[in-house]
């Protein structure tokens, strides 16, 4: 099914199913255990050995050899997987740095081996016993020494190195207000509950690989790539994934050396990631250093806008596009962006949660707070003096639909923001100074084509089965609830399979775009069923209407079962878009809100209330969304308030690599959050009317954190984490 | 290899076990109850929570062989698909999980936390040793923080935990 036109009237605007909160399909399983996670596979292959990996000991450099001897006669090992004897590999499209090293090692912590063995003891000890010997060479680890070398990136994904609008340099300096700041973000990990996992088997040339993965076809395409072999031949499965944010968006070590340790031991082998080994072997969230201009009138208006970002990356890699919010967010007849990529010597740095506008969020949102303060208006008075109802370096595309100001004064009024005190440090409760902050939410949402197969059969289940994911995002239940809507079925009566790479090719879950576009796909698939039962009962397709389990069309009606007949019917199809996405600007929209209080003396800091309103299209069901924006506003206050993979510049790694010096926030660190969104369809976007919302919760928390940390101590920290130590030599005096 | 014998989720199991096997892996790959989940293997996410002689551990810091004749409660001993468990209902009904890894940890210090906390045994928070303990905000929030929850459940796992426990979080 094209997607070329606005959608009108269809099926899924009965809303039977889709938009209530339905709680999710596969939560009986989560909550009891019983939801089957790739290490978990016990059920599918006998024989399984264990693998364990082993991460290079310098950040660049070469192997000069490795002593296998004591590790091949310890107990129980089976067979060891190093490059030396891997064969000839191949990189995967998506990968920058190779997943196993040798002799070339580009990055601390790359894979240099697998060692195989009948238990995971075994496998364990018999790794201890390599003896490697590298020869270290000089690496780059440090971004801002890399800043003056750092060169303009090919355009990607995330647009151009450079951007202008008008005349940015003589609009800025002719601006009676201006700011002019420099911001820091420092490398973020995914640091998602399930370490990547793979179990591997061939079957002769054939390979099965049970695994967590985002993005099937990706990780499917990438692994035949590297083992050069037909992607035909090999499969990917993968029904549960415990947790991603962007760090199982590709083919990772676990993957390729489950691979190839089984057709080295010549049975199935089953290989997790070690937690210490994640943050440095797989990829992570680059730091960026960011300067940012804004030239404003006296009255608010904002004339010039500049958004300036360095990050670094191995060779292959690219750069973090923290400016991309910048040509979209605010009003301003003089714009510039540019991007500039430094080479490090860093493990790859890729997407995390929202890649570029958390980042750019972080500074911008800050920079905003400033320049309200240097007016002496209000921050939020401030942004909505400066919405654009348009693109503002292309005034003939619109947005879809924009509700920002809403969501600032909804988000307002509920927050109770009219009792802020603008001027810092002034509120007080008991040992607490507390403030309030602001910020803006945006993210783009995107379109992509996805796919799904559809199958009723004489029982009138309706089966849908695609390679999309869920990757906690509620994929299984916002997909059954659209093939529920679209036969006429109760949510019981489908069945939704995840995650096989023999399902139809869907988008997957990455950059917000899974809910919105797998919905779709499903929506084309069930839409051709439709058309495929009217057809068989001799129906006009047109006129043929699906609910309670019937198929009606003038006086006749006939029950799906029945109409399936014993061979049942199925149908696929995937949706795909023409040029809406190119005439229109499709963006989601919101507002945080955030209440912290820091401590008059130590200068701890808490979050006390957060509030975030959200504009994204229909939200498909409120619960499973409502979860996912509050999942990424705790996300934000990591960012905001602790989360910093340490760069140790000597040796060229991130020296915090597990999860209690890599700290991410707890229960303690959050307090109940509230989370609205607005009433809002986008019939632009797809059939559903949906856009994307996971990553929208990150964007401008962690600058809505700053602000109210400033708010409530005067103290403006532009380096991130906010940790006490950057605040506690300024503390105000207090009594 | 040692012989060893507990009790999970009421049943006996006599094992013969590498003494280097921890009690998560004697669960997951030995007995095939994988509900207990591997996040870190070293005892800092709560993934591998479970309930030892009525109180919780961290299942990937100690050895099988340390558990001779313990009874042992994890996530499939509470609650299965068809007849949950009122916590694991809970967390169901207010969306307390997403990607569900780190739920059966989170669920199985849930029961345990309000045991402890009907015991009577203080945590970092409680302000009066001598009084009996209640379970405010800040206790049920500080007694939980050794379950991370990356996906960011966590306001929606208070509402879980105050409904069985009989309050507003």
């Amino acid at each position: 099914m094209r997607f070329e036109h606005p959608a009108t009237f269809n099926p899924i605007d009965q809303l039977k199913v889709v938009g209530h909160p339905t709680s999710r399909i596969e939560g009986p399983l989560k909550t009891t255990g019983t939801a089957p996670y790739a290490y978990e596979r016990h059920d599918v292959v006998p024989n399984q050995a264990y693998g364990y990996i082993v991460g290079a000991a310098i950040g660049k450099g070469r192997i000069n050899a490795i002593d296998l001897a004591a590790a091949k006669d310890a107990p129980g090992v089976l067979a060891i997987v190093t490059a030396d004897n891997a064969g000839k590999l191949g990189k995967g499209e998506r990968n920058a740095a190779p997943l196993l090293g040798g002799p070339e090692i580009a990055h601390y912590h790359q894979a240099v081996a697998l060692v195989v063995a009948e238990t995971f003891e075994q496998a364990r000890a018999a790794a201890q016993l390599l003896r490697i010997d590298y020869s270290k060479a000089d690496g780059k680890f440090d971004l801002a020494a890399g800043v003056d070398g750092a060169i303009a990136p090919k355009p990607s994904f995330g647009g151009p190195a450079d951007t202008a609008v008008g005349t940015f340099a003589s609009a800025f300096a002719a601006a009676p207000v201006q700011l002019d700041a420099r911001y820091t973000t420092p490398d973020q990990g995914h640091a998602m509950m399930e370490p990547h996992a793979s179990i591997a088997a061939w079957d002769g040339d054939k390979l099965t690989v049970w695994t967590s993965n985002q993005m099937i076809a990706w990780g499917a395409g990438d692994l035949a790539q590297t083992l050069g072999i037909p992607k035909d031949k090999v499969r990917l499965i993968s029904p549960y994934i415990g947790g991603g944010f962007g760090g199982k968006l590709f083919l990772r070590a676990d993957v390729l050396l489950a691979a190839l340790g089984a057709r080295a031991a010549k049975r199935p082998v089953k290989v997790a990631l070690q937690r210490p080994l994640m943050f440095n072997n797989t990829t992570h969230r680059p730091a960026t250093i960011q300067r940012i201009r804004i030239g404003a009138d006296r009255d608010g208006t904002i004339t010039a806008i500049g958004h300036e970002s360095w990050s670094g990356n191995v060779k292959d890699g690219e750069a973090e596009t923290a400016v991309s919010q910048t040509r979209l967010l605010y009003a301003g007849a003089n714009r510039m962006t540019a991007m500039r990529l430094a080479a490090l010597d860093l493990p790859e740095g890729n997407a995390m949660r929202a890649p570029g506008e958390a980042s750019g969020m972080m500074a911008l949102e800050i920079a905003i707070d400033e320049l309200a303060e240097k007016l002496g208006m209000d921050p939020v008075a401030l942004r909505i003096k400066n919405d654009t109802q348009v693109d503002p370096e292309h005034p003939e595309r619109r947005f879809s639909q924009r509700q920002f100001v809403q969501c600032l004064n909804e988000g307002a009024a509920r927050f109770g923001w009219s009792q802020r005190n603008p001027k810092p440090g002034q509120v007080r409760d008991g040992r607490w100074l507390v403030g309030m902050g602001v910020a803006a939410a945006f993210r783009n949402n995107l379109v992509t084509k996805s796919g799904a197969r559809v199958r009723l059969d004489q029982q009138g289940v309706v089966t849908v089965e695609t390679d999309m994911t869920d990757i906690g995002t509620g994929s299984y239940t916002i997909i059954a609830q659209t093939a529920a809507e679209m036969m006429g079925v109760p949510l019981e009566k489908v069945v939704v399979r995840l995650g096989d790479s023999d399902f139809p090719v869907s988008c997957g879950s990455g950059g917000q775009w899974g809910g919105n576009n797998s919905t779709a796909g499903v929506y084309a698939a069930c839409v051709k069923l439709r058309e495929a039962i009217a057809q068989k009962l001799g129906f006009n397709s047109d006129e043929a209407e699906f609910a309670d389990g019937l198929v009606r069309a003038g006086n006749r009606s006939v029950p799906l079962a029945q109409a399936a007949g014993q061979d049942g019917l199925v149908a696929e199809d995937a949706i795909e878009y023409g040029d809406l996405a190119k005439t229109w600007q499709q963006s989601t929209f919101g507002a945080h809100f955030v209440e912290v209080g820091v401590d008059a003396d130590t200068a701890e800091i808490r979050v006390r209330r957060m509030l975030a309103v959200c504009a994204a299209g229909r939200i498909l069901n409120p619960k499973a969304a409502r979860s996912q924006v509050i999942g990424a506003m705790t996300m934000g206050v990591g960012a905001a308030l602790m989360e910093d993979l340490v760069v140790d510049k000597r040796h060229g790694l991130f020296i915090n690599h597990d999860l209690a010096s890599y700290e991410v926030p707890v229960h303690a660190d959050i307090p109940h959050q509230d989370m609205v969104f607005l009433d809002e369809t986008d019939p632009v976007s797809s059939p559903m009317k949906a856009k994307g919302v996971a990553e929208l919760g990150i964007c401008g928390v962690a600058a809505a954190v700053a602000n109210a940390v400033h708010n409530a101590t005067g103290i403006r920290v532009r380096d991130y984490p906010i940790t006490l130590d950057k605040l506690i030599g300024q503390l105000p005096e207090v009594g | 290899m040692t012989k060893v014998s507990f009790d999970v989720n009421g049943d006996t199991h006599q094992l013969e076990l590498d003494t280097r096997t921890t009690l998560l892996d004697a669960l997951r790959e030995h007995l095939h109850l994988t509900g207990t989940k591997k996040g870190c293997d070293h005892g800092q996410c709560g993934a591998c929570t479970v309930i030892v002689d009525g109180r919780r551990i961290n299942s990937c810091l100690t050895l099988a062989v340390m558990h001779e004749g313990d009874e042992i409660t994890t996530i499939e001993g509470l609650g299965a698909p068809d007849h949950l468990h009122p916590m694991q209902a809970a967390f169901v009904k207010h969306d307390g999980y997403q990607c569900g890894y780190c739920t059966p940890g989170q669920i199985c210090s849930a029961v345990a936390v309000l045991d402890e906390v009907r015991s009577g045994i203080p945590s970092h928070v409680t302000a009066d040793l001598t009084a009996p303990v209640r379970l405010t905000n800040a206790e049920l929030r500080e007694r939980m923080s050794g379950n991370i929850c990356r996906c960011g459940a966590y306001s929606n796992i208070a509402d879980a935990i105050g409904e069985v426990a009989g309050r507003s979080a």
